[in-house]
């Protein structure tokens, strides 16, 4: 089970974060910046794990952005990292060669975007091509409305 | 495709300045506007300002009318950036609410994406958006069910569930397999947060593992993981449905959508091992199923790419976990192999971590690696040092364990994460105390554990750490030497530097010099005491640790050097604001000066006499009833508190139904409100549970040879070394000394203590212990130690409410002067309530204030009652019985006593006159054969109209209750159709089904027919209602319905317990919930304990198990319910009784019972 994710720059600016299991705002602040400051401080060449308390951290550097998922102590890490990863395809197929502007200033996309590829803290939908399919098929609610057309679209 | 996105997001920051492609989102919108600013900011206090002002604006806007939903989905889209940022943005949740009810498409997902970050499921404004969810799922469009169930997957309010539920189930058939996903995720999340409410669907979820889509089938996998690591022998019949899934995963028969850099699945297949370890564990014959597809699994899991390494170390731990397979085993040991050899250092990692999980299995596989974990040991990396020590943590033993605590203590000595502290910490006291090569190390490691690990260590180190070195090994040689080696050890610590040492450490110097100096020869008591005294100057010294010290110097202080010592330090630290330290000081003098004393007070032996403590602190209870006597709070403990706060918030999510104005009648507020008001309830209950884990620990370890047998009383000769000794004890005796105010040193030395009143409090002990000598082990701390009653005590309890409380339970048989030759049950009802506002009872003639309103219905039923008392139709019950619903029928019959044509009319007001009396009915002819002969309560009226007439009684068997409910038809036609309903909050009723009649029943003219109900309470209280209905079509076909309503109360159903006193001394202890009381006797008796236990038997049903001396033991149980225990002592006049039940509300109620029936005469 996961418990969190972050994105932050370089600079630990936070550009997303999202919360699978409930937390208090005043440990939410710790935790971004005890993660800000544990992850930015890691040297190259080291793995990619942390602990934290009883979690262990999965981070990877994308570019300028770091995504730092926190799962159980049982979890896989590696699997973590894939998740990652998964999550970096997808808003590059949505965005087209995604960068860190376009989390910044659609970063309710990427939210949406993630919430179609974890719920609750679990993995939802592993099919990229799914998962795309049903973002479209929300987006396109927006440009029309009479919306006969999505069932199609977006079922297949 | 990664190495795409690595180059494209290098190329970020030329593109922060240039304009976006067309394509991409504007960043000329509000929000890139606001973006814009805050990177074009260089101080954090500027961007403080620019939010605050954005803050507003949005704040500003939200609320203005004239927004549209439109500009509202923008409005929320800032929002949510203000609070990423860190700041507060609470007043726009609400809103953020009504846009996902208000906002069409886009908008709505913006809505629910904002209640999804800004709320979690405990927040309170969650619970308006049930309605919109409830909405959306109804919805034909599919994509505002997509929202909606993405939102309840994420947040939803856990009371909220049932309302939701049905239309999320339905859901599961949906056509859609995007639909049925979402479902099947929705209904995990409520698995996680309520597991009772979706027990009935787990058919369902099977449905849904078979699910044609595959994406469907591995969301139910999630639920499948919980549930089987709960209970795996529940789901071993699907093992072969999961290694057939797997199987075609693996072989690739999945569509190419779900590949991942073309492995088949991964997130499936790993889901799949994980459960197929857990139902292969421990089960040879489920493990054999799997060997193929886990062999196949390996065997395809070769391509290079992180996500094989995935499934691999997944494979590796499931083939570790389930029945071994030799064939297997070696494959998984040489994939471990390649991990840990690998270059890449998350392999690594994950092969250090693998090495960790089967190590205990196979010591071996450690060895083959033996260089490469030395290697990483010296990691530049912590992380996979920390994980190597982690390894080295499992395979320690006897031979290795000096290098490996070597090596943990020097991760210690470098780890700056307190977290890592204190779990390391840990690791290292427990290799110490398992592995201890010899003593000196062990001394050595643990100084060095408690210097580095310092104020945070767990309190339990500490604490085994000083069990250990009093209770020692297997031979006294040695025990010796370690303490020897220990005090040793320490005096050189004191010598260097002390003001270094942490808290914890100096405590466990101080107790261990004060305790073991001795054994050091030529070590003088003084020396040590100079070497303590200066821990008193140093700043940061807590005053529990100045406790410790100073309860060290106290029992080392014998001899003139150690007064003058002493001396000094009274004068130094005798001006002190502390008046625990000002105390402890002050005793320290006094035991130096007086070697007698202090010999008695602190006796020297080295023998390990086991302690008896009595954890439960009952020798209080004598304070505490006086307290609660004197008008103190009772105790409630702390989840009992949080508990009631809990209920008070917690919304109601039932519909309100008829039970509710039933439970609000006169008489269940009465009945409710005494008991627990007038109960001295749970005080000393709390106190045992709460404060013996916490203190008994402490004490445990650090006192010895305090807490005599003698208990409190020896413990008030020891007070001054007691209070010496830890913080809780000392507060405690403050508390027991009586005073209010913190004891001064000037009273702490106690005069010697009173002899004779020590010899009869043994004399009690002992006749203590001979009654309840049979109740197991710990059955001596249990009820016999409780309650010393104390002559001395006298003073306290004649205090207001004391006295109040005997001589009101006693009133009643005094009150021949009022109104009622022979009081009546009611007259004790007001005396109870006259309690409750403490004024002076006299039912009669001097009404209260708080009494006057319910006066004028006193007189009325009492005189009704005097009425009827000649005729007593049922000996064999509790004269209360018809008294259940006095105060409210009273009322009501005064108010309606003109209007008797219709509806209730209850008690025995109108008997002498009322032709339909069902005494002058005949009813007992008509008493079902079975019941006759059986204890039933008298005939009473139910209700009536021109031809029925419904009578009632209610009998007891041995294992229930049973209403019987008399129909007469004193007409000439018959009743048809005639139907009774009955509905109870407390109670659950059902039909028994006696008589040949059934369903449609017809009562004929001048019959009686006889329905008979069983009834059982549900939870237990002081009185309970029945309300009922009677419909029948009348002769000229008119339907006609009759309300009735029926009063029971507690000891309808309260039957005896037949145990023997060794059972009761085992339920004694396995009861926990407390209530304590004093009650009137009946002191004109001979023998009045006997006599007052014998009248609670007769009235109530209990069961006196046993009698001795000047104690008693009852026992009772509520039908199909748990037993209630009750503990009886004569005490000053008075009968102090102490209950106990696993149920919270038992005790109080039968109190009140109980009271009630001996308050009647």
């Amino acid at each position: 089970m996961m418990h969190f994710l972050l994105l932050f720059s370089r600079q630990g600016r936070l550009r997303l974060q999202k919360w699978f299991t409930p937390t208090p705002e005043r440990e939410k602040k710790k935790i971004i910046r005890d993660m800000t400051a544990m992850v930015l401080a890691r040297k190259p060449k080291t793995c990619n794990f942390l602990h934290w308390m009883d979690l262990k951290v999965v981070y990877k550097r994308y570019a300028s952005l770091f995504f730092c998922l926190a799962i159980d102590d049982q979890e896989n890490e590696l699997l973590a990292l894939e998740i990652l990863h998964r999550y970096v395809e997808l808003l590059d197929k949505y965005f087209g060669n995604v960068c860190e502007l376009d989390i910044i200033f659609n970063f309710e996309k990427a939210y949406f975007i993630l919430d179609e590829f974890l719920i609750g803290g679990e993995v939802q939908e592993t099919s990229k091509q799914t998962v795309a399919r049903c973002i479209e098929a929300s987006d396109m609610l927006q440009e029309d409305d009479n919306s006969d057309w999505y069932d199609v679209e977006l079922f297949g | 495709m990664s190495d795409v996105v690595e180059r494209t997001l290098t190329a970020l920051p030329s593109l922060l300045s240039s304009d976006p492609s067309p394509g991409r989102p504007s960043s000329t919108s509000k929000l890139g506007t606001l973006i814009r600013g805050i990177t074009e900011l260089t101080s954090k206090h500027d961007e403080e300002k620019l939010i605050q002002r954005e803050l507003v604006s949005i704040k500003e806007q939200v609320s203005s009318p004239n927004t549209t939903m439109r500009q509202m989905k923008e409005l929320m889209v800032r929002a949510v950036y203000c609070e990423m940022l860190g700041y507060e943005a609470s007043f726009s949740y609400i809103h953020a609410i009504k846009l996902a009810q208000q906002g069409t498409a886009l908008d709505k997902r913006v809505g629910y994406l904002a209640v999804s970050l800004f709320l979690n499921e405990s927040h309170e404004l969650l619970l308006l958006l049930v309605n919109t969810v409830l909405k959306d799922l109804q919805s034909t469009n599919l994509i505002e069910v997509c929202m909606a169930l993405t939102v309840v997957g994420q947040v939803f309010p856990k009371d909220m569930i049932p309302a939701i539920l049905p239309m999320v189930e339905e859901k599961l058939n949906h056509p859609k397999e995007i639909i049925r996903r979402k479902a099947v995720l929705a209904l995990y999340k409520f698995y996680l947060i309520a597991p009772n409410q979706v027990q009935h669907i787990h058919s369902k979820f099977r449905k849904a593992l078979c699910d044609k889509d595959p994406g469907v089938m591995s969301a139910s996998l999630h639920i499948y993981l919980e549930m089987v690591t709960e209970k795996p022998e529940s789901y071993k019949d699907l093992v072969v449905s999961f290694v057939t899934i797997l199987k075609q995963v693996v072989g690739g028969k999945l569509p190419i959508d779900f590949n991942y850099h073309s492995v088949p699945a991964p997130w499936l297949q790993i889901q799949l091992l994980r459960i197929l370890s857990l139902l292969g564990k421990n089960d040879r014959s489920t493990s054999e199923m799997m060997y193929e597809v886990l062999d196949e699994s390996l065997r395809r899991a070769e391509m290079n790419h992180n996500i094989t390494y995935a499934i691999l170390f997944e494979c590796v731990k499931t083939i570790y976990t389930i029945h071994p397979k030799a064939e297997l085993l070696e494959k998984a040991a040489k994939c471990i192999g390649n991990f840990v050899l690998s270059p890449k250092i998350n392999l690594k990692y994950l092969g250090l971590k693998a090495l960790t999980y089967v190590v205990q299995q196979d010591a071996n596989l450690a060895l083959q690696h033996q260089m490469t974990i030395i290697e990483c040991l010296d990691h530049s990396d912590l992380i996979i040092k920390r994980e190597t020590l982690e390894l080295l943590f499992r395979i320690t033993n006897g031979q290795n364990v000096k290098v490996i605590v070597e090596k943990l203590l020097e991760f210690l000595r470098h780890s700056k994460d307190d977290y890592v502290t204190i779990d390391l910490g840990g690791k290292v006291t427990e290799l110490a105390e398992k592995y201890a090569p010899d003593n000196s190390w062990f001394i050595r490691t643990m100084n060095t554990v408690f210097l580095l690990v310092g104020d945070q260590m767990q309190p339990d180190i500490p604490n085994s750490f000083l069990r250990l070195l009093s209770e020692g090994f297997e031979s006294a040689e040695e025990d010796q030497q370690l303490r020897l080696l220990a005090v040793d050890s320490y005096v050189s610590l004191l010598q260097e530097q002390p003001a270094r040492l942490p808290q914890r450490f100096l405590q466990v110097i101080s107790w261990v010099l004060g305790e073991y100096s001795s054994v050091k020869e030529g070590l003088e008591p003084a020396t040590v005491l100079r070497l303590l005294a200066p821990l008193l100057d140093l700043r940061h010294c807590s005053s529990e640790t100045k406790s410790w010290v100073l309860a060290a110097m106290t029992k080392l202080s014998a001899g003139p050097a150690c007064l003058s010592v002493a001396q000094e330090l009274a004068e130094r630290h005798g001006g002190s604001l502390d008046t625990t330290l000002r105390q402890k000081l002050h005793e320290l003098q006094h035991l130096a000066s007086d070697a007698e004393l202090l010999r008695r007070v602190l006796p020297c032996s080295d023998g390990l006499e086991s302690l008896e403590v009595d954890s439960s602190l009952s020798f209080l209870d004598g304070f505490v009833s006086e307290a609660l006597a004197a008008g103190a709070a009772p105790y409630k403990p702390p989840h009992q508190r949080q508990e009631e706060l809990a209920q008070e918030k917690a919304l109601s999510v039932e519909p309100y139904g008829l039970s509710l104005p039933l439970s609000l009648s006169s008489s269940s507020i009465a009945g409710r409100l005494s008991p627990t008001v007038l109960s001295m309830s749970s005080g000393l209950s709390g106190n045992s549970t709460e404060l013996s884990p916490k203190g008994g620990a402490l004490r445990l370890e650090g006192v010895t040879r305090v807490w005599g047998k003698e208990g409190y009383l020896a413990k008030a000769a020891l007070k001054p070394e007691e209070a010496a000794k830890t913080e809780v004890p000392c507060t405690l005796s403050v508390l027991q000394e009586g005073g209010s105010a913190p004891r001064t040193p000037v009273v702490s030395l106690p005069a010697p203590a009173p002899g004779p009143s020590l010899q009869a409090e043994r004399e009690k002990q002992q006749l203590a212990s001979c009654l309840f000598v049979g109740l197991g082990s710990q059955g001596a701390a249990g009820p016999c130690l409780m309650g010393k009653a104390e002559p001395t005590r006298h003073g306290f309890r004649k205090k207001v409410k004391g006295q109040g409380s005997s001589s009101g339970a006693r009133e009643p048989s005094g009150d021949s002067a009022s109104s009622s030759h022979s009081p009546s049950p009611l007259s004790a009802q007001s005396a109870m309530d006259n309690l409750l506002c403490s004024s002076p009872l006299d039912s009669g003639s001097t009404p209260s204030p708080a009494d006057s309103a319910p006066s004028p219905a006193d007189s009325a039923p009492s005189l009704a009652d005097s009425a009827t008392s000649p005729v007593d139709p049922a000996p064999h019950l509790p004269h209360d019985l018809p008294a259940n619903n006095r105060p409210c029928d009273a009322q009501e019959d005064l108010t309606e006593d003109t209007d008797t044509s219709e509806t209730v009319v209850e008690g025995n007001s109108v008997a002498v006159v009322d032709p339909y009396d069902p005494e002058s009915l005949c009813l007992s002819p008509h008493l079902p054969e079975e019941l006759c002969g059986l204890p039933r309560s008298e005939f009473r009226p139910l209700c009536r109209d021109a031809s029925l007439v419904l009578s009632a009684c209610c009998v007891r068997t041995d294992h229930s209750s049973l209403l019987v409910v008399f129909v007469s038809n004193a007409s000439d036609s018959a009743a048809r159709g005639f139907a009774l309903q009955m509905t109870s909050g407390d109670l659950e009723v059902s039909r028994v089904r006696g008589g040949p009649e059934e369903e449609e029943e017809h009562v004929e003219g001048h019959s009686v027919a006889v329905y008979q109900y069983s009834l059982v309470p549900t939870r237990p209280s002081v009185h309970m209602e029945l309300a009922g209905r009677a419909s029948y079509q009348r002769p000229d076909g008119e339907p006609q319905s009759t309300p009735f309503s029926y009063g029971l109360s507690l000891p309808d159903f309260i039957r005896p317990l037949s145990v023997s006193t060794e059972e009761y001394g085992r339920l004694w202890l396995a009861s926990s919930n407390d209530t304590k009381q004093n009650l009137a006797l009946l002191s004109q008796e001979p023998d009045p304990l006997r006599a007052t236990l014998h009248r609670l038997r007769d009235r109530l049903q209990l069961n006196v198990v046993d009698i001795i001396a000047s104690e008693g033991i009852v026992a009772c149980q509520l039908l199909q319910g748990p037993p209630c225990l009750m503990h009886c002592r004569l005490n000053a006049g008075c009968l102090a009784v102490w209950l106990r039940s696993s149920l919270p509300e038992l005790p109080d109620c039968l109190l009140y019972h109980c009271q009630r029936a001996l308050a009647q005469h």
